[in-house]
């Protein structure tokens, strides 16, 4: 094996904000080895390993990989075929609805495989994992073993030499762990030549690597073979040893766990009583006839993986979640109906930090003691007794975001004992945590047990805890596989160690026993050791390199993966069909310029034959509806105010006197002006009724000669009937087209942020416009189908025909749909969450596709940067197209010039989002 | 609890067992901690820079920018004038179309009319016929044609009314001075109740606030809960001795207070002092009603949030119902313009309708409590239906899944 370095790191720093990840670092991994960095969260480990992959941006320094500058795009592009990279946290760069096969198929397109060659390797990964039987089952319904032997195959499906793993092991129980690292070793034996750089947290897991690289705070505190770091610091265990290699000063903090005795006690009622507890969630048996008891005072372990039934038996314990069938008691007394009492005797720390991060750390204590009622002088004096003992004084005024994870689980456990519980449940109280913190927790754990009786249950997956447990049990796939004293399971097992009779267990109940388990672990291994040697691969792996600058087999890959999460994603399907839909009904009924059925009344204080006629000429229009008539000022005061009259005619006394004398009598009509569109409409009906009763008057009276000799003839072109929804229907679609194409496109890329499956963007040689195309097509697709439903409604629900050319229409409406689309990717290369997402683009959409583009005012009324802002986005140019022929029936010849700029606005917006849109995070 | 430790330090083992207060769980607990709740839930908005500013912004500058932008009023038209008369009358027309009501005059040959309006460049066409004047000096009935493009709705109608009137009132002075005095027989006058001038900027600032209202509140309080429910904090008030109805009481309560509060100041500051639009009735009235919307649209959002399962979720999911919500309450046209069966469903479903009637009512026409109290009933009702049933879906969602 050459002793050359895979990569090498020159003065590297990396900074979040504030906070610096690593700090000036230099360091060289070698070649063709096993290369493990080890540290406890959150220092620094997952950044250097995003450096080298080269899906983070380099801030400071060096980083040469594979004999090239990382910095350099064109080394990236080049040699991304030859990396693979698996982001940290259970499948985080699998797409959950996608089944087994169509995850590993996807990465297998993004490297341009064809169809036999990816099946191929596809059955050889699968066999080789052990995933073979479960190839149809969806990504997200797969255990935390098999997620990240999935993940493992993906990265895998293109040979890479250089693999670099993030925590692949964390969250899995040690039998599947065990599993996996057999694996990767067998596959390293069939290709000697593959280096493989790897982060933990788990020290245990140390020992298996052939290079460590130990760090603490972004630099590396140490690095070497795990026997050379092991005899360098005298330590037997890989913990021990890199407790003995932190700075002094962080070594002072740490004292050893000191075990002490368990005063004996009468147990008359034990402090927790479960008998064949069992949790379903629909077809899922999430906890299976789980039977324990724990006594008062007991410290007692869950131990298993995630996903085990470990944190829903603690929840169904504190009354969080209903039992389905058997029973739980907390001190003799039955869980789950409703018993204050039971739960003032409960302290709970859940797995993730749980309190408020807006409140800080005193508000949060007060919070706590108010709600579990604390006498009121008692609180004080509590909480300062808390933040001593827990050393939170000097952070009480933080929130809890700033504050590391160590102290974040002190905190919650300042909580959780606050109001004097005699029991704790505790999930996980100690994952991510530091071993410095972890030591530090015990020591008050077995404090409050030892000294203050209190009962202490449990979860976690690290073997030395387990083995501080007064007893433990092991859980596995919802069900308890064994319980006792740690010292009593391994005696009754014969195995060498906890962790052994843990696997040795497993084996068990997965049927196997417990020596051919192991032998078939290296069986299988050495299988795909064998695979992809035996395989007649097409060309050597390293001549597979990515030669084209757009290859539509990975542009494929994505619009294909797209399509498949989105049908199987119900509430985004139905926001894109049944929302426009919807709304296309809620805006032709709502927005509507119709004013009709005024509610109309006359004050006739004259009462005489001309008066009458007057009110009859109101009456009779077909836009008011009568009232009973007013007969007061006060009334007609009183009614305007109650809204049973929006429009009133007030004849004075003596006007048909006046009318016979030619004196022209002054009739007031009033209006409701509260909405002043309506009323502005009634005004314009008054006008035209009165010159029409003043024409009649005269007629009568003087013959047709005195007659007004002019007259206006309104001819409402293109919509004759001048009915609302024949206007307001095509600019409706206008807006929808954009509103809900654009939001759904930008959260499809703000998604994969979310999600983490970004990562499979910046680690592979798909391209930016391969992923942006890619992702956009299938919207596109689906934005026409809603078209096309939009368009049924406008003709069969609001009868609204399409009068002119359907080809402009549909071609226009294709370059629309494809411009919006483009505009929510181009807003989503700005967007970090889907929430923000989805309100900005809606803002940004809303308000000049209602304003600026023609749907309330038309563009030709708007001036200065109101017309300069509608004319620079699409909907201006969409508008006169639904608007021309669905209303006005115009051909295609009168809508080119439209059409030809809605096409550039596709091209501009895939322009930007590819010019804005980075390949590497920050 | 009885005391756990009989072994090493029983003095401070009992101890503790015997300062936890005992378990009164009366109707003042339940206060007490709905009260501590509202005061957390108000903690954690303060604590939240971006609503923070989304509410304060959406109350101040949003009411202010749709109150001066977007308008319905008759303004900015534009017209061709195809001339073919070319007289003094006919000058004196066009001459008499001036801004803001006409925002230019472009003359045109009748070829050109349809092109013109085809292409949406010109909303109204003029034709005036050869032999106007002549027509008018010799009192022989005439007709001036007026085409409209009857797309631009907001224009269309009531547009077409004040050029008639132009035309009218121009021909009528022209005639005036050739001698030829037209006497009406009667003269109408028109007056506006509740505002004179009929500016549009008093109605959608009012209906601006009334939007946010609902908007605000839904997304605050759903945000909210699904916030509790991503970082599991709500599980941490479950294992406590609280009650669910507790802890949605005090979103409902904090994040509608919040609202009313954020709705009142825009009521006095941002409407009535910055626009200058005058307020007809009692404030505190207005309020009142606008406390028992927001309970009710807050429990919307409750219930909106536990049926999304993430924030993105209830992004989607949110955005449309709005949207219906205030397209369908009439605080944009007309309640009487939607079709019987629509105004039925609406009313029924939501309590939107009822509260822009209320606040039209009182604000604009200064009803008392006599004349809303129908309004106040039906929010109350549609209010505790909301609230009993988001309530139902917050137990089973919380406890269930």
């Amino acid at each position: 094996m050459s002793d050359a370095a895979i990569a090498r790191l020159e003065h590297v720093s990396h900074r979040y904000g504030a906070v610096a990840a690593l700090d000036d670092l230099s360091l060289d991994l070698p070649a063709g080895r096993m290369v493990g960095v080890i540290g406890p969260d959150g220092v620094g480990k997952s950044t250097l390993l995003a450096l080298v992959a080269g899906v983070r941006r380099i801030q400071a320094g060096r980083v040469t990989v594979l004999g090239g500058d990382m910095a350099q795009r064109r080394h990236r592009t080049r040699e991304a075929a030859r990396i693979a990279y698996m982001p940290q946290g259970l499948g985080r760069n699998l797409y959950p609805t996608l089944s087994v096969f169509e995850n590993i198929d996807f990465h297998g397109r993004l490297f341009g495989q064809g169809a036999s060659e990816r099946r191929r390797r596809i059955t050889d990964l699968l066999t080789a994992t052990g995933l073979d039987p479960f190839e149809d089952r969806p990504a997200g319904k797969l255990s935390g073993g098999m997620k990240q032997k999935l993940s493992l195959c993906c990265a895998l499906i293109h040979d890479p030499d250089l693999l670099i793993l993030d925590e692949p092991t964390t969250g899995v129980d040690p039998l599947s762990r065990g599993q996996f690292w057999e694996l990767i070793g067998s596959i390293r034996a069939g290709r000697p030549g593959m280096s493989v750089i790897v982060a933990t947290a788990y020290m245990d897991e140390a020992s298996r690597f052939e290079w460590l690289i130990a760090m603490d705070d972004g630099h590396v505190i140490a690095s070497g073979s795990p026997v050379d770091l092991l005899a360098r610091t005298a330590k037997p265990d890989m913990e021990a040893a890199f407790i003995a290699l932190l700075p002094p000063e962080k070594q002072a903090q740490h004292r050893p766990v000191v075990l002490k005795p368990r005063p004996p006690r009468l147990d008359a009622v034990p402090a927790i009583e479960a008998e064949h507890l069992t949790r379903r969630f629909g077809s899922f048996t999430a906890v299976d006839d789980v039977s324990f008891r724990i006594a008062r005072g007991e410290i007692f372990g869950f131990l298993g993986s995630n996903g085990c039934g470990k944190s829903t038996t603690m929840k169904m314990l504190t009354g969080l979640l209903p039992v389905s069938e058997g029973s739980a008691k907390l001190f003799g007394h039955p869980v789950g109906d409703n018993d204050m009492e039971t739960r003032r005797n409960v302290g709970y720390m859940s797995q993730a930090f749980s309190l408020y991060s807006e409140l800080t750390v005193l508000q949060n204590l007060e919070l706590h003691a108010q709600l579990y009622h604390l006498p009121p002088h008692d609180r004080p004096v509590r909480i300062k007794e808390l933040l001593e003992r827990y050393e939170l004084e000097p952070v009480k005024n933080a929130r809890p975001d700033s504050l590391p994870l160590g102290i974040k689980q002190r905190l919650q456990l300042a909580v959780a004992v606050l109001h004097r519980p005699a029991m704790l449940i505790l999930d996980e109280p100690t994952s991510g945590v530091d071993p410095i913190a972890r030591d530090a927790f015990w020591r008050t754990l077995i404090d409050l047990s030892r000294d203050e009786g209190v009962t202490i249950f449990l979860s976690t997956h690290f073997m030395n805890e387990a083995e501080r447990c007064d007893r433990i049990s092991l859980m596995h796939a919802g069900r308890v596989l064994a319980v006792g004293t740690p010292a009593e399971l391994v005696r009754e097992r014969g195995s060498s160690s906890l962790e052994q009779c843990f696997i040795d267990y497993l084996a068990d109940a997965a049927g196997l026993d417990p020596k051919t388990a192991e032998k078939a672990g290296v069986e299988t291994g050495e299988e795909a050791a064998a695979g992809p040697d035996a395989a007649p691969a097409p060309a050597p792996p390293r001549a597979v390199p990515h030669r084209h600058r757009f290859d539509p087999r990975r542009l494929w890959a994505y619009a294909r993966r797209e399509t498949m999460e989105l049908l199987r994603d119900p509430i985004r399907i139905a926001f894109a069909f049944i929302g426009p839909i919807l709304l296309m009904i809620a805006f032709g009924y709502g927005i509507s310029f119709d004013v009709e059925n005024l509610r109309f009344s006359a004050f006739d204080q004259d009462n005489t034959p001309e008066s009458r006629q007057l009110v009859d000429a109101f009456t009779s229009s077909r836009y008011f509806s009568e009232q009973p008539p007013i007969r007061s000022a006060t009334e007609l005061d009183r009614r305007f105010r109650n809204g049973s009259v929006q429009i009133a005619v007030e004849i004075p006394p003596r006007f048909g006197r006046d009318l016979q004398s030619g004196r022209a009598p002054e009739v007031a009509v009033w209006l409701d002006g509260a909405m002043p569109f309506r009323a502005e409409t009634s005004r314009g009906y008054v006008t035209g009724l009165a010159n029409q009763y003043a024409h009649q008057l005269a007629v009568e009276r003087l013959g047709t000669d005195a007659a007004t000799t002019v007259s206006v003839e309104t001819r409402f072109r293109y919509n004759q009937a001048f009915r609302s929804v024949n206007a307001m229907v095509p600019s409706v679609m206008m807006l929808l087209l954009i509103l809900i194409p654009a939001i759904m496109s930008a959260i499809a890329v703000v998604r994969e942020k979310e999600t983490g499956s970004i990562a499979n963007f910046r680690s592979t040689p798909v391209t930016k416009f391969e992923f942006l195309l890619g992702k956009q097509l299938p919207y596109i697709g689906i934005a026409m189908i809603s078209f096309g439903l939009l368009v049924l409604v406008a003709l069969f629900v609001f009868d609204v025909p399409v009068k002119g050319s359907f080809a402009a229409l549909a071609l226009g409406t294709l370059f629309y749909v494809s411009a919006t689309t483009g505009f929510g990717q181009f807003i989503s290369t700005f967007m970090k969450t889907q929430v923000a997402a989805v309100f900005a683009t809606a803002l940004l959409s809303i308000i000049p596709a209602v304003n600026f583009s023609g749907l309330l005012v038309p563009i030709s009324s708007l001036s200065g940067s109101a017309r300069l802002i509608g004319l620079s986005l699409p909907p201006a140019w969409y508008q006169p197209v639904t608007a021309g022929t669905f209303t006005k029936g115009l051909p295609f010849s009168e809508l080119e010039r439209n059409i030809v700029v809605l096409a550039g606005f596709a091209l501009l917006f895939l322009i930007l989002s590819q010019l804005l849109l980075r390949k590497q995070e920050a | 609890m009885a005391g756990p430790a009989q072994g090493a330090k029983p003095a401070q083992a009992t101890g503790p067992a015997r300062a936890t207060a005992p378990a009164p769980l009366g109707f003042g607990t339940h206060v007490a901690n709905v009260f501590r709740l509202i005061v957390k839930e108000l903690r954690s908005i303060r604590a939240d820079p971006v609503m923070l500013f989304l509410v304060v912004y959406a109350f101040t500058f949003a009411v202010h920018s749709v109150a001066s932008g977007a308008s319905t009023e008759v303004r900015n038209l534009t017209i061709g004038v195809v001339d073919e008369d070319r007289s003094d009358l006919s000058r004196q027309i066009v001459s008499a179309f001036n801004p803001p009501l006409v925002k230019s005059v472009v003359p045109l040959t009748p070829a050109e009319i349809d092109p013109a309006m085809d292409t949406g460049r010109l909303v109204f066409v003029i034709e005036l016929p050869p032999r106007l004047q002549k027509d008018v000096l010799s009192g022989r009935p005439t007709q001036v044609q007026l085409g409209v493009d009857a797309t631009a709705m907001t224009q269309a109608g009531n547009g077409s009314v004040y050029i008639q009137a132009i035309v009218a009132q121009e021909v009528a002075r022209f005639a005036a001075r050739s001698d030829l005095t037209d006497t009406a027989p009667v003269q109408v006058v028109t007056r506006a109740k509740f505002n004179p001038n009929l500016q549009t900027s008093w109605f959608t600032s009012v209906m601006q606030v009334i939007n946010n209202i609902t908007l605000l509140t839904v997304i605050l309080t759903g945000a909210a809960l699904i916030r509790e429910r991503e970082q599991g904090t709500v599980e941490h008030l479950l294992v406590m001795p609280l009650v669910p109805v507790e802890i949605m009481l005090a979103k409902v309560i904090a994040n509608g207070l919040v609202i009313l509060v954020g709705a009142g100041l825009s009521l006095v500051v941002v409407v009535e002092g910055w626009l200058g639009v005058p307020i007809a009735g009692s404030i505190p009235l207005f309020l009142f009603g606008a406390g028992l919307y927001a309970l009710a649209v807050a429990a919307l959002g409750i219930l909106l949030g536990t049926i999304a399962s993430s924030m993105g979720q209830f992004g989607l999911l949110v955005i449309p119902i709005l949207l219906l919500m205030q397209l369908l309450s009439g605080s944009s046209t007309p309640m009487e313009s939607m079709p019987f069966w629509l105004q039925i469903v609406v009313q029924t479903v939501s309590p939107t309708p009822h509260f822009v009637a209320l606040a039209q009512a009182v604000l604009y026409r200064g009803a008392g409590l006599s004349v809303v109290w129908p309004q106040l009933l039906a929010l109350t009702a549609l209010g505790s239906v909301y609230f009993a049933f988001a309530l139902a879906r917050f137990r089973r969602v919380i406890f269930g899944v």
